[in-house]
């Protein structure tokens, strides 16, 4: 999954769309993140299907999902746009 | 800072050979865009090995499909810093990311290929899609 823009669904209200690096004990490491969080408007599968449209808004060079927090990984490439 | 000219070059004589004009200033990008017409092919060319190394033999492959963009160019992100911001101007709806593709028709993008739809596939795969795209967007009952 190196290399592969991917979608990261939490437990909670956020949910990211970045470049798969890593995962170690930590969590799941990405590169160049788009954040959404459902708790401050927008449905989490519109954010999906808009970064599958118009591609990834990076807000964050990287971030770490930790493990616990996460729900779901696919491939954004997966996603109909 | 831009990459060393010598570390792009090859990157940039794989997408001449292929036909691609290349836009490396503003004025290129506004001269071949601006007011454009017709169809047209957009490259945003890119160092990343493991995306870039498949886009560049998708395009090849898709570019002996029977159906055409009129004309080919290419920007090289991270390289013509300059010029690859103002070709995105003219698809700003869409994100940056490199590489990509937009499809235009008269000046309208009509198809665009994200990286991640290139990451991790074949690239017989990613023109057997480039491919679907030019039939539909440029075939001749378009």
């Amino acid at each position: 999954m190196h290399g592969i823009t991917v979608v990261v669904e939490t437990r909670g209200a956020l949910t990211y769309v970045g470049r798969f690096d890593t995962e170690d004990e930590s969590g799941v490491h990405l590169l160049n993140v788009g954040v959404h969080d459902a708790a401050a408007g927008g449905s989490r599968d519109d954010y999906v299907h808009r970064s599958a449209k118009f591609g990834v808004r990076a807000e964050r060079p990287r971030l770490v999902v930790p493990r616990q927090d996460v729900l779901r990984i696919r491939k954004l490439a997966d996603v109909e746009p | 800072m831009p990459y060393n000219p010598a570390l792009v070059a090859p990157m940039r004589e794989e997408m001449v050979r292929l036909g691609a004009r290349e836009l490396t200033t503003v004025a290129d990008a506004d001269a071949a865009l601006g007011d454009q017409k017709g169809t047209m092919l957009v490259f945003v060319n890119s160092v990343c090995g493991c995306a870039a190394g498949n886009a560049r033999p998708a395009l090849r492959l898709a570019l002996e499909h029977a159906v055409l963009p009129q004309q080919v160019v290419t920007v090289f992100a991270g390289q013509d810093v300059d010029a690859t911001a103002r070709a995105r101007q003219y698809f700003a709806e869409y994100q940056p990311s490199s590489p990509s593709m937009a499809l235009l028709r008269d000046g309208e993008v009509v198809h665009f290929v994200h990286r991640h739809q290139i990451e991790g596939r074949s690239p017989q795969s990613i023109a057997d899609d480039l491919v679907k795209a030019f039939d539909k967007n440029f075939g001749a009952a378009v």
